[in-house]
């Protein structure tokens, strides 16, 4: 039995200790919002928050989490999935299939985190979630509105 | 290497056609759904409210809800589709929802909801007709009941955002109210329906918000792989690696003492699943079974054993079929003052969607239920039919948006394999869900490919003659036998190359032109990539042109304008991008420039590219203008979406990607081995959307063919050395 804080809440789990978090989450508490793509840490479909820091699930045994870290899903990175990315995913239409998204946005919400006014280089350095619908164009420009970067703050290279 | 077809049994199911009239009719009934609500909020027919006609389904609160056949795997259709009924029906935009018909309800009410495919950019343009005249049937009749209900002329009623008025007596109701009486009205003949010009569109033709993304950001989306049903277990499978192998034994023992595992079960002649409470228990239960292969004469074939068997077809006569043939293209070279010749490659391309196949079976001898995302429903039906020794009407497919489809999901082997597992375990759900290795071992792969590509040039350098013979595997031949023309030609060889037709035509008229193609099947079974054959064709094509214009001392866009004159669509495209580029100035410096056009999937296309080549020969896309004329545009701002991911897919297998073989199986298993085009590769990209109107083509695929052919005469003008082979990480480039 292991103990997990996931979005606030306590979780207990019954599962082997090279168990990845990914499928702890997936299958044993029931938030499939954190998606599997490829198990090996290179597509950042699983993307999480633990203690603040953008993770991947899939390559995180459970063993390695401490009952004290707080894991964040998608699911808990905000109350009404009003989260200021989730509000510019939205009013970009962002998402093709979908996904990855939940990802990308993890992955953006810890970006804007560590980097409120993200540059184009920025994003590039720190966007590696892989999406094959080829949404990067809106993701980049999601980013942008999210920060509150205006068109001209936001011309960098590529906007 | 001996040429062969792939099974053609295994992979026959596509074409299965549902045959037998309606066993049930009546309105969403026949699903015994219990406590499944949620997993089935997707696929289950509204209950509160009324069918007005097959395409629409209005609730008391005036909701309209839009049935919609095709698939929503990413590409709009589901908004697209939803936004062509509206706007006949002339409802609220903001009360739209939408719901997927089931497979088992349009087999039991005899196709109501027609084809269910959805490929070849097919969504929209082949169905947008009935869906118009099903929005206008359902306002005809809505109306139709307000009048009766009023006692005064259909005439003198008006409807607007789905509030119907009579002026004279200043009186109105809602499309809620309404909607009881309209159900029992017989629909409307569609002949007699007329449908609005384009021009006064007012939801269709605008950028509406897709109806399906709030629930994609926040993790309630629910994928097939996100199924959860009562009692579930959950299976990992591997199949043969080497294809048309078979199992020959594996070591159940030490699998079935590991956590969870509850059955180790033996799929067919060729894969073995272990099912468990979980799937990473399943997984990793899964790896010990040590599986060992009959693996037959095909564990020798390798790319290398591919590409020399392939090299035969460049000179055979036999198994060769014309796609496209004018004057004498042979004699016309031969006798040319200046005669070229390139042969190009073209490597084996996987779909690799983000959310690996799977699905979720139930079996019973008397019923069997998938849950699946599926590029076609009526596939699935019919698969799980075979699979499960039932007949169809005793099956039923709850379809799930895809996590991705490209091609991939149009083939049902991974519901097919689910049954399979099921049907050993009677009455319990069982998921089965591939591993990112599996399904890229078990793709559907776009086909491997070379060309060799002849020209000549008469003394003025005008092109006296052009000759392209493909030689590569047959995708028809594998998948679909049947549709393979009379005298065995594989007619999707010629994407973009045909001599007519409104899907893709050849847009250059030359004197004395041979295309045909050396049908070389292997064992790696093929598939519909997105795009398909268009890919490689556009690129050889284009590619090739660049190189006759230099010869010919000739610019390229004036090189093709030349031939180009019988083609003002396919020339109009290609205009537009030139101009936006500013094609005939000079380029920002360091950068070089290219250009390509191609019609796919009834529509025009045409790319232009800026790119940046480094002293190390590394390539920088700086930009990209994308031009697309599809007749009619429903929503730009999908269309605008479709194109940029287009670019991504196409680019991503021009610059890294390829599936090589080794000891019969496919090498690449993952991203590391298959990397994928990301954020920091991705260009700049301009999209013109030009519809001309007048035709109806498609939007998901055509742009990705010229992204590539575009971006490597681009390079090509840097460089001055063609570029025979892809992807681009095995060539070395260097500036001229």
């Amino acid at each position: 039995m292991a103990r997990l804080n996931v979005n606030g809440r306590t979780r207990e789990v019954e599962a082997a200790p090279d168990t990845p978090l990914l499928w702890v989450l997936r299958e044993q508490i029931g938030l499939t919002g954190t998606k599997y793509g490829c198990g090996i840490a290179q597509c950042g479909a699983c993307s999480v928050h633990i203690n603040g820091a953008l993770q991947r699930s899939c390559s995180i045994p459970l063993s390695s989490v401490k009952a004290t870290d707080r894991i964040v899903t998608i699911e808990g990175l905000s109350a009404r999935g009003d989260h200021p990315v989730q509000r510019a995913w939205l009013a970009l239409d962002v998402p093709q299939c979908g996904y990855c998204q939940t990802g990308q946005i993890m992955a953006a919400a810890a970006l804007l985190k560590s980097k409120p006014k993200p540059t184009d280089a920025d994003i590039d350095a720190a966007m590696t979630n892989i999406c094959r619908c080829g949404t990067y164009s809106r993701i980049r420009a999601a980013i942008h509105t999210a920060a509150g970067n205006t068109s001209a703050s936001a011309a960098g290279k590529k906007a | 290497m001996t040429a062969r077809t792939a099974t053609a049994t295994r992979l026959s199911r596509r074409t299965f056609l549902i045959s037998g009239a309606a066993t049930g009719g009546g309105l969403a009934l026949g699903l015994h759904v219990g406590g499944l609500k949620e997993a089935l909020a997707q696929s289950v027919l509204g209950t509160t409210g009324n069918e007005v006609g097959a395409w629409v389904f209005i609730r008391p609160n005036d909701e309209v809800v839009v049935r919609i056949a095709r698939s929503e795997m990413g590409q709009g259709t589901l908004t697209g589709l939803a936004q062509l009924v509206a706007e006949e029906l002339e409802c609220d935009w903001k009360k739209v929802r939408t719901e997927y018909p089931t497979p088992g309800q349009n087999l039991a009410r005899n196709r109501l909801w027609g084809d269910m495919s959805t490929g070849g950019s097919r969504g929209i343009r082949q169905s947008q007709e009935y869906v118009r005249k099903g929005g206008a049937a359902a306002r005809m009749m809505l109306l139709q009941a307000a009048a009766d209900q009023w006692k005064v002329p259909v005439a003198e009623v008006k409807v607007a955002n789905g509030v119907i008025t009579h002026a004279a007596t200043n009186r109105r109701l809602t499309y809620g109210k309404v909607a009881a009486a309209a159900a029992k009205l017989p629909v409307p003949d569609s002949k007699a329906i007329t449908l609005k010009d384009p021009k006064s569109w007012k939801i269709a033709g605008r950028s509406e918000k897709r109806l399906d993304t709030a629930d994609k950001l926040t993790g309630k989306q629910v994928f097939a792989i996100d199924v959860k049903l009562p009692g579930m277990l959950n299976a990992s499978i591997m199949d043969a690696p080497v294809f048309g192998a078979k199992v020959k034994s594996y070591e159940e023992a030490k699998a079935r003492a590991m956590p969870g595992v509850r059955h180790v079960v033996k799929v067919g002649d060729t894969a073995v699943a272990v099912v468990a409470d979980t799937w990473w228990q399943a997984n990793a239960a899964l790896k010990v079974l040590n599986i060992a292969w009959e693996e037959g004469a095909n564990d020798k074939v390798s790319s290398q054993s591919i590409a020399e068997f392939l090299k035969q077809g460049l000179d055979a006569t036999e198994g060769v079929f014309v796609g496209n043939t004018v004057g004498d293209a042979g004699q016309a070279i031969a006798g040319a003052a200046r005669k070229l010749e390139a042969v190009y490659f073209s490597p084996y391309q996987n779909h690799a969607t983000m959310e690996p196949m799977n699905c979720v079976a139930k079996w019973t001898a008397d019923r069997c239920e998938v849950w699946v995302a599926s590029q076609n429903g009526e596939a699935s039906l019919a698969a799980c039919a075979e699979a499960a020794g039932l007949p169809p009407s005793k099956c039923e497919v709850y379809k799930y948006h895809l996590g991705g489809g490209f091609g991939r999901r149009g083939f049902q082997d991974y519901t097919t394999k689910a049954v399979l597992v099921a049907k050993q375990i009677p009455g319990v759900p069982i998921k089965v869900i591939w591993s990112r290795e599996e399904d890229m071992r078990q793709g559907r792969f776009r086909p491997v490919g070379i060309c060799r590509m002849s020209a000549g040039l008469d003394d003025k350098g005008e092109l006296v003659g052009l000759a392209m013979r493909i030689s590569a595997p047959s995708i028809l031949a594998a998948v679909a036998p049947a549709r393979l023309d009379a005298n065995g030609r594989d007619s999707i060889a010629f994407q973009g190359l045909n001599p007519q037709g409104p899907e893709g035509q050849l847009g250059y008229t030359v004197p004395n032109l041979l295309i045909d193609h050396a049908m070389r099947n292997t064992h790696v079974p093929p598939g519909f990539w997105r795009g398909v054959n268009n890919n490689q064709n556009a690129i050889w094509l284009e590619c090739f042109l660049d190189e006759v214009a230099k010869a010919a001392g000739k610019d390229p866009l004036e090189f093709r304008r030349k031939l180009m004159g019988n083609h003002p669509k396919h020339l109009a495209v290609l205009n537009a991008v030139a101009d936006k580029i500013g094609w005939g100035t000079p380029p920002p410096a360091g950068l070089t420039r290219g250009i390509a056009q191609h019609m796919g999937y009834g529509s025009y296309v045409a790319a232009a590219a800026e790119v940046r080549l480094s002293d190390r020969g590394r390539v920088k896309i700086e930009r990209l203008v994308m031009s697309t004329d599809c007749g009619h545009v429903v929503n730009p701002q999908q269309v605008i979406a479709q194109v940029e991911g287009s670019v991504a897919y196409g680019l991503g297998a021009m610059l890294y990607q390829e599936c090589t073989v080794s000891g019969g199986r496919m090498v690449e298993e993952n991203f590391d081995s298959y990397p994928m085009m990301l954020m920091e590769d991705f260009p700049k990209i301009e999209t013109i959307l030009a519809p001309s109107g007048g035709f109806w083509g498609g939007v998901g695929e055509p742009t990705i063919c010229v992204a590539a052919p575009a971006v490597l005469n681009a390079i090509y003008a840097a460089t001055g050395q063609g570029i025979y082979t892809l992807p681009l990480k095995n060539v070395r480039l260097q500036r001229a």
